[in-house]
């Protein structure tokens, strides 16, 4: 038999539905490549009976034509999706050994539509982090290294390095500021960030809640179209979820985008710019136009602020959303003589260095004293940025970019781990869309001399993930990427 | 705007966070570094701009304050790191 993990979820759910194979086998196959895969530290917890276990009802729900959309596929999930009876850590010291008891909302829809849980993936820790190396279980490694073991990107780098080693058909991932698109662009996998409101954050460990987005990692862009589908939808329980229909994604992947106007931002023309992903920037925008797009030349002139409107945004907005780790009601509790002693000591034992450094950043810009200052001038300023994008999109369909400035870098790269603002540099071009609550995709184009794969980025007015998918569906159709490893 | 060890102190305590003693000076340094450049928006004109703190400003819906979910302390209570008769239980507050 061929190797079943090759199969995307499209051509898996076909497969399945034409008895080729059974939900059992598809998902032996997987479970095969986990165990062969371990070194990757894609997983941080396993959940193989229970998905056998699933496997085995789908199965007999296909057999009777019944099932939904997912009916048998293996998923893997980021920790950072509460999980009913499964530990759900965020990949924080602090966290570990809590087991939720209920279901986030997009799991709870996944498992609806027939997918079942391989297990939870690796990630950095409450999603802080650019390259996975904030995790308490350590880094995810890239597929994709050779001599050299490369960060698969972050913070939802175990979902991209597990749906690139064939460790499960897809993954779930989320995104404040490139979470999803970064690491995809990194393993050569596709992934998507919604419209900020598509899909419910209820049960999505929070870290900054008005960027927090969740979305799916596959591995093209048709496996991120299936899942999108099945994970998006208004939720009562999440108010900043927007009551709009979802459409059936896969009915915008016919790549015909004759017409369509492509815009191309000048500011993103930045200074350090790897030169091959600026040459493949370039092929990209050749790939489209002879598909019968135009391209025109936008402007994003607050392009520069983003970062720092970003790094002052999503530090205070955790520092708040983790008070609520106080060591009394879950997780971790380290004792002390007062109860300012006990939640000190909890949480200077539970969190990790980049953690600590985000939440002290965050009090600090929301202090007396500083709160206009920082706060209040990054929320003005967030407003000229996604004011720039409605500008913009007066002009054009969609945007199209690289999804990041650098290739998949070596662990523990010595500058980035001295400089915590080298880091957040790679985040220059997926932070802006994240700061205006618009969809992005990354897609693989290519490979540079190196072997490593890049990414681009298109992105889409605010609930147009469907210009997003059609003009992702013509590249991919011209880039021919062979993508997973 | 520079930060001194006072001010990294006053933070780590609101953040409840502890800073050891041989790390204070680095982070500090770090703490000003990280201010320092996210002060690049100053030079941003945001004379009568509002500020934006939802992106779905417009579309944010209100229910009913009524009770969705209830009877479950057990639930609640399963993952305490310590409860007594029922609830989570703290280090002496009252002296």
């Amino acid at each position: 038999m061929t190797d079943l993990t090759k199969l995307t979820i499209a051509q898996a759910r076909d497969a399945l539905k034409n008895k080729e194979f059974t939900a059992v086998e598809l998902t032996q196959a997987y479970i095969k490549n986990m165990e062969t895969k371990r070194d990757l530290n894609a997983f941080v917890c396993e959940t193989v009976d229970k998905a056998l276990e699933q496997a085995k009802q789908s199965q007999e729900k296909i057999e009777k034509s019944l099932g939904g959309d997912l009916e048998g596929i293996p998923l893997g999930v980021k920790d950072l999706f509460c999980t009913k009876g499964i530990e759900t850590t965020a990949c924080s010291n602090f966290l570990k050994g809590f087991v939720p008891p209920y279901e986030s909302t997009v799991t709870a829809k996944l498992l609806d539509a027939g997918a079942l849980f391989l297990g939870k993936l690796n990630m950095d820790e409450f999603a802080m982090g650019g390259s996975n190396e904030t995790s308490a279980f350590g880094p995810a490694i890239n597929p994709w290294s050779k001599d050299v073991k490369l960060v698969a990107g972050g913070s939802s780098g175990g979902s991209a390095a597990a749906v690139s080693a064939r460790m499960c058909a897809g993954a779930t991932g989320t995104d404040t500021g490139g979470s999803i698109r970064q690491p995809s662009a990194f393993c050569g996998v596709t992934g998507i960030k919604p419209t900020y409101g598509r899909c419910s954050r209820y049960g999505v460990i929070a870290f900054a809640s008005s960027l927090d987005q969740a979305g799916p990692i596959g591995k093209d862009v048709r496996d991120c179209a299936i899942m999108l589908k099945n994970m998006a939808g208004y939720d009562a329980k999440d108010a900043t979820s927007v009551n709009v229909e979802v459409p059936d994604f896969e009915k915008f992947l016919s790549g015909d985008i004759k017409g369509m106007r492509i815009g191309i931002p000048k500011e993103y023309r930045v200074e350090g710019l790897n030169e091959e992903v600026a040459s493949y920037w370039d092929k990209a925008i050749e790939m489209l136009k002879d598909k019968g797009a135009e391209i025109v030349e936008v402007s994003l002139p607050h392009t520069k602020y983003a970062l720092a409107t970003y790094y002052i945004i999503a530090p205070a907005e955790a520092s708040s959303n983790l008070a609520r780790y106080d060591g009394l009601r879950y997780g971790n509790r380290v004792d002390g003589n007062s109860i300012d002693e006990m939640y000190i000591n909890s949480r200077t034992q539970g969190f990790g260095k980049e953690v600590k450094r985000r939440i002290m950043v965050g009090t600090y810009v929301l202090s007396a004293g500083y709160y206009d200052a920082y706060f209040l001038k990054a929320q003005k300023v967030r407003r000229l940025i996604r004011d720039d994008f409605v500008k913009a999109f007066e002009k054009c369909d969609v945007i199209l970019t690289p999804t990041s400035p650098v290739v998949a870098f070596p662990l523990g790269d010595k500058k980035m781990q001295e400089d915590p603002i080298a880091m957040w540099l790679n985040d220059i071009y997926t932070v802006s869309v994240s700061l205006a609550g618009l969809p992005a995709m990354s897609l693989p184009i290519g490979l540079n001399k190196d072997g490593l794969p890049l990414g681009m980025q298109i992105i889409g007015k605010a609930f147009d993930e469907q210009s997003v998918f059609e003009v992702a569906s013509a590249l991919e159709k011209q880039a021919k990427f062979e993508g997973v490893k | 705007m520079s930060i001194d060890v006072s001010t990294v102190d006053k933070i780590a305590f609101l953040s409840r966070l502890r800073i050891e003693d041989n790390v204070k000076e680095s982070t500090k340094e770090e703490f000003n570094k990280i201010i320092q450049w996210v002060d690049q928006l100053r030079e941003v004109n945001t004379d009568g701009v509002e500020e934006l703190i939802s992106v779905n400003e417009n579309a944010i819906q209100l229910r009913e304050d009524m009770v969705t979910q209830g009877q479950c302390s057990e639930e609640i209570l399963a993952n305490a790191p310590m409860k007594e008769y029922g609830y989570f239980a703290v280090p002496k507050v009252v002296e």
